[in-house]
């Protein structure tokens, strides 16, 4: 449904560009969850937005790579050019669902409005399909609800509007960038749970963009996990799970504070991300990676398949089955 | 490992007076709450957002004036000092903030962010003192010291969080008051961070407060954990029996909701809507009533007090054995 060809997205002066995404690869299948994994400036919010045809102008620019929307190349447009070409919709969900509300606008108003983008029909019609939306994302009271101000609402049920706005175009493709992060757990878990039903109901193929492998393991049915601009390491979540074969996964999934051992230390990684711009030869994790010998720090890493459908950015993958 | 009760806190209430499309309107954001803290222990407190956890660690420094109730010190009545006792006070108790981006003055340099409690209450003797303390402070978080002549914005978030931490423990204190101190981290970071504040404990013999609405970080680094839902604790005990046996049904739906690192343990696709009532039209009765599975006619209408539970107290009509 969406692919992610080889996308390379880059800042600074054209003849001294650096990569903030690099070379990325992905497809999403419909009906299907995608989680891409990572740590703040990995560059997976800027996928996203590639993916979407929202970088912010000026900017960061797609140097090279294509995103295939059913196959159909759409690299280059806009998103008011993809309606107009026909291709199917794609909508987004960001983390702070009050940014993105306009807090002077009844939501029912901004539900029509998002309605009305690809279906001409009348007012009244555009409002029942908003009371429906509104319904669909489960908040009580709908058709009250329409009438309400974003600030009237909760943190989750705001999220919810968000939700039933980005559904107003009937996507078929739905990019949530840390939909969940700015939640309570308890709120967290409905709005998960919500999503993956969407998903499953209307065959959306849904790329899940979070730092939290817990949350990963929960929604996804597979896992891309991105390290420094480049996804290091792709698996089915629960390939990915049972032996993850890269060791900033493996690490990543060590340093999660999961009760037992009381006051165990965590494990950590050592260091931080190289800046973009900073990175030398060889592989970006080499500095911080356990497992790194002299060669990595030259010898960049290529992609391997370690089994089918996983792939792994690692010149020394972990594949003994070691637990983490 | 953890001795003697070195903080008290009895029957603390803080509502806040609020005003409403022109109704005055009351927010119950403590109500009652009773803790105590021991000596080199790590007490936990975790509660969604608004359950009145900030506001119970900001009673106990006094930067918030709670209406009623107690806090006693080293036999010293928190509420009831003023000048000098409070700045000495200030002094003993100290606080690390969730966010180090606004906690730090962006215009000052780390070593004098980190000597500020020091410098106000003239504990440096000269010049080189300061410098010799505040090398030793950075040196305790992990960071290099020539770190002090640097600004917030030159650092790393988790960096700023580790001079957070160092401008906490100079001079050494009695007690740390933690509220969601790696909220704003990487998951690296703050595992990183998590060990850290484990090593002061032990190595300066601190007493921590810890303030999170994440279970996990809670659970790993607690020895006793209070669980908070509007304005109240509804359930207090040692850790290991809190975290791994829950026995209040909040506590329970807490523990379910985080999500598990086990692809095998999927989220189910229908969840109702189910979140916590206003916080102005508190509900008569229990106030979990309305979400709560077991709620039966009782619950709706008597608000329960907390009894023991073996070795915990739940405030619950229908606590689970644990």
């Amino acid at each position: 449904m969406l692919a992610v060809d080889n996308l390379t997205v880059s800042v600074g002066p054209q003849a001294r560009p650096i990569d903030i995404v690099d070379r990325v690869s992905f497809s999403i299948l419909r009906g299907e969850v995608l989680g891409l994994v990572g740590e703040s400036g990995c560059g997976k919010s800027m996928t996203s937005l590639a993916a979407m045809g929202l970088l912010p102008k000026p900017g960061p620019r797609i140097r090279s790579g294509r995103v295939l929307l059913d196959g159909a190349d759409v690299t280059r447009l806009e998103p008011w050019q993809r309606v107009e070409a026909g291709h199917d919709a794609m909508a987004m969900i960001f983390q702070e669902p009050m940014t993105s509300l306009n807090p002077v606008r009844r939501v029912g108003d901004q539900i029509v409005e998002a309605v009305r983008v690809r279906e001409q029909i009348s007012a009244a019609a555009a409002k029942e399909r908003a009371r429906e939306l509104l319904e669909l994302v489960r908040i009580p009271d709908a058709a009250l609800q329409l009438s309400a101000y974003p600030h009237q609402l909760s943190g989750g049920m705001r999220q919810r509007v968000m939700i039933a706005i980005a559904l107003a175009t009937r996507p078929r493709v739905l990019i949530a960038d840390e939909p969940t992060t700015a939640l309570d757990v308890t709120v967290q878990f409905q709005i998960l749970g919500l999503l993956r039903e969407l998903c499953v109901r209307f065959d959306i193929a849904m790329l899940f963009i979070t730092h939290d492998m817990g949350v990963i393991a929960q929604l996804a049915d597979r896992v891309a996990v991105m390290y420094a601009g480049r996804i290091v390491e792709t698996a089915a979540v629960k390939d990915l799970f049972a032996a993850p074969n890269h060791p900033y996964s493996r690490s990543l999934m060590a340093c999660m504070p999961i009760r037992g051992a009381g006051t165990a230390r965590l494990r950590t990684i050592s260091g931080q991300a190289p800046q973009p711009g900073s990175m030398l030869a060889g592989c970006a994790f080499a500095a911080r990676c356990p497992e790194a010998r002299e060669s990595c720090r030259s010898v960049a890493p290529a992609h391997l398949e370690s089994a089918a459908g996983h792939e792994v950015l690692c010149s020394y993958p972990v594949t003994d089955g070691r637990p983490w | 490992m953890t001795g003697e009760t070195i903080l008290t806190v009895e029957g603390l209430r803080l509502h806040f007076d609020v005003r409403r499309g022109g109704r005055h309107l009351q927010v119950r954001a403590v109500d009652d709450v009773s803790l105590s803290l021991r000596e080199r222990e790590v007490l936990g407190i975790v509660g969604e957002s608004g359950s009145g956890k900030t506001t119970v660690g900001r009673s106990i420094m006094r930067l918030a004036q709670p209406q009623a109730g107690r806090v006693v010190f080293r036999g010293r009545d928190v509420l009831r000092q003023g000048g000098k006792g409070l700045n000495d006070l200030r002094l003993r108790i100290r606080m690390v903030f969730q966010d180090p981006y606004a906690s730090l003055n962006p215009r000052r340099s780390i070593g004098d962010s980190v000597a500020e409690a020091g410098d106000i209450n003239g504990v440096f003797t000269g010049r080189t003192d300061r410098q010799r303390q505040i090398a030793e402070s950075l040196t305790n978080v992990g960071l290099d010291p020539s770190l002090a002549g640097r600004y917030p914005h030159e650092l790393s978030g988790g960096q700023r969080q580790r001079v957070g931490i160092a401008r906490a423990i100079l001079p050494v204190p009695d007690v740390v008051i933690a509220d969601e101190p790696v909220s704003a981290l990487d998951v690296s970071i703050q595992a990183q961070v998590l060990n850290l504040l484990s090593d002061l404990r032990e190595r300066l013999g601190l007493s921590m407060i810890l303030i999170s609405h994440d279970i996990g970080v809670i659970g790993h680094m607690s020895d006793r954990v209070a669980v908070m839902y509007m304005g109240r604790i509804v359930e207090f005990g040692e850790a290991r029996e809190v975290i791994d046996r829950p026995s209040h049904p909040y506590t329970v739906a807490l523990m379910a909701a985080v999500p598990k690192p086990d692809p095998s343990l999927r989220i189910a696709g229908t969840i109702a809507a189910s979140e916590p009532p206003s916080q102005f039209d508190r509900p008569e009765g229990c106030a979990y009533a309305p979400r709560c599975p077991l709620a039966n006619d009782r619950c709706r209408v008597e608000a329960p007090v907390l009894r023991p539970v073996g070795t915990r107290v739940v405030a619950c009509h229908n606590a689970l054995p644990g």
